[in-house]
């Protein structure tokens, strides 16, 4: 059976066709994963749904009430949005380290999200974002957090029939500041090996709220509370980052490759979220 | 075949194709169209010898579909040079040594000319970073980045003319 290719103009059609669909239906945004797939014979579509001529799919909307960034918005055109990059650096810098200049032109941060990658780079920062995900079907739209998105590696909690139209930032309060890092072997092209994404917002020189996320040490981003916990309240001295380290070791559970053993990875991610909340503190305006 | 009629424009010429939905665009511009100068290294977005721009902006063809590309304006290495006469970048690689098998320098090239378009004076990490997404196995990257540096200065020292004869112009 030849492969079908549809280019719907709304989200209700899409998920229609997606539903109505009895043979393999993929969405189709910007192809760095799905065409790979395709390619490698992994997956055998019977119907491709084009989203990227969907209006409302296509936008990026930018205001004091939170920001919502469109399902087919690539990295690049994100990337060169300066009022979210500014508001959301470590989202924008999250999306913007998948692949290369050409993987950007086309990777979208939900395409990313529902790759269901363990080492996604922009899903922990999301996470830490509190970013939702608006899931559309043709029984309505719900609003998901987006870690309950993924349930574990390649898998969804998406039914079928349903398709995620954007992702929702919320307000940014005032003194607030998020970061993104990632340890890969060399500097570009590559895979986290251990990642984490840090947002927080200050009061009187204070954390008082905060949310540390980790990517690549578990099944899924893993959200660690108890490493939010060391550093609210805190100026982040040595002392709660020490704390926030030793949390985010403890909620790891990475697999042991190639790329980093189980030891390793363990250490790095307290390492990383240090540096992260670090950043993410500055950014805030923190002294 | 269920072939799907695809209009676009490609180096500024209006195109006409059909393919099947699931042929990419590397496919359909090696193998209906003759244009062969973008190449399948790997097939999977990671070696970028199938470059060319989709709207302006630089994708893996091989990661693009060839319906994709209806009502879009696409170029390829073969629209670079003009009238005959090489783009300062093809000059320079030539000139800097900057190939040695060549199956990765269309792709060099298309990257290294959206670069400098965004870009017109970038330093050596930025162009580094840039082609990342081009992998190349003979050259060691370097004679490349001094043939993209030198074709920066180039550039720039066109469009500094090109400003002053405006200037004058109106003068």
């Amino acid at each position: 059976m030849p492969m079908r290719y549809e280019t719907p103009s709304t989200t209700r059609e899409a998920a229609a066709l997606l539903e109505n669909e009895a043979g393999a239906a993929f969405v189709l945004a910007g192809g760095t994963d799905l065409l790979v797939r395709m390619k490698l014979g992994h997956i055998e579509p019977a119907l491709l749904v084009d989203i990227k001529h969907i209006p409302a799919m296509s936008s990026i909307t930018h205001s004091a009430k939170g920001t919502r960034i469109g399902a087919a918005v690539s990295g690049a055109e994100l990337g060169e949005h300066k009022a979210v990059a500014k508001a959301w650096p470590g989202v924008v810098e999250a999306t913007n380290l998948i692949g290369s200049d050409q993987v950007q032109s086309r990777c979208t941060m939900v395409g990313n999200l529902c790759n269901a990658s363990p080492a996604a780079d922009s899903v922990p920062a999301m996470i830490a974002a509190g970013a939702k995900a608006v899931v559309v079907s043709r029984l309505g739209r719900r609003t998901v957090p987006v870690e309950k998105i993924v349930t574990g590696p390649g898998q969804t909690s998406l039914n079928k029939g349903e398709v995620i139209e954007a992702i929702v930032l919320p307000a940014r309060p005032s003194r607030s500041g998020d970061a993104y890092l990632r340890f890969i072997p060399r500097t570009e092209m590559d895979i986290a090996v251990v990642s984490a994404g840090v947002n927080l917002t200050l009061e009187r020189g204070r954390v008082k709220t905060a949310r540390v996320v980790l990517g690549a040490v578990a099944p899924t981003a893993v959200v660690v509370p108890a490493a939010a916990r060391a550093i609210i309240g805190s100026r982040l001295d040595e002392g709660a980052l020490e704390k926030l380290a030793a949390a985010c070791s403890a909620a790891c559970n990475p697999i042991d490759d190639k790329r980093g053993t189980v030891e390793y990875r363990t250490k790095v991610a307290g390492v990383l979220a240090k540096r992260a909340a670090k950043i993410a503190f500055q950014r805030a305006g923190g002294a | 075949m269920a072939a799907h009629l695809v209009s676009t424009t490609i180096n500024g010429d209006a195109v006409e194709f059909a393919c099947p939905a699931d042929e990419s665009l590397l496919s359909a511009l090696r193998n209906r169209l003759g244009l062969s100068g973008a190449k399948e290294g790997c097939g999977t977005g990671d070696c970028g010898a199938c470059s060319v721009t989709l709207d302006g902006r630089l994708v893996c063809s091989c990661l693009v579909l060839g319906v994709e590309a209806n009502g879009r304006k696409i170029t390829t290495i073969e629209g670079m040079a003009e009238n005959g006469v090489l783009h300062p970048l093809q000059e320079n690689f030539i000139e800097y040594a900057a190939l040695q098998c060549g199956i990765c320098t269309p792709g060099f090239l298309i990257a290294a000319k959206v670069l400098l378009e965004r870009n017109p004076n970038p330093t050596e990490t930025e162009i580094r970073y840039a082609l990342a997404g081009n992998l190349c196995r003979c050259t060691g990257y370097d004679k490349i980045v001094r043939a993209v540096q030198a074709s920066a200065r180039e550039l720039r020292q066109i469009e500094k003319r090109k400003g002053r004869k405006k200037k004058g112009k109106k003068s």
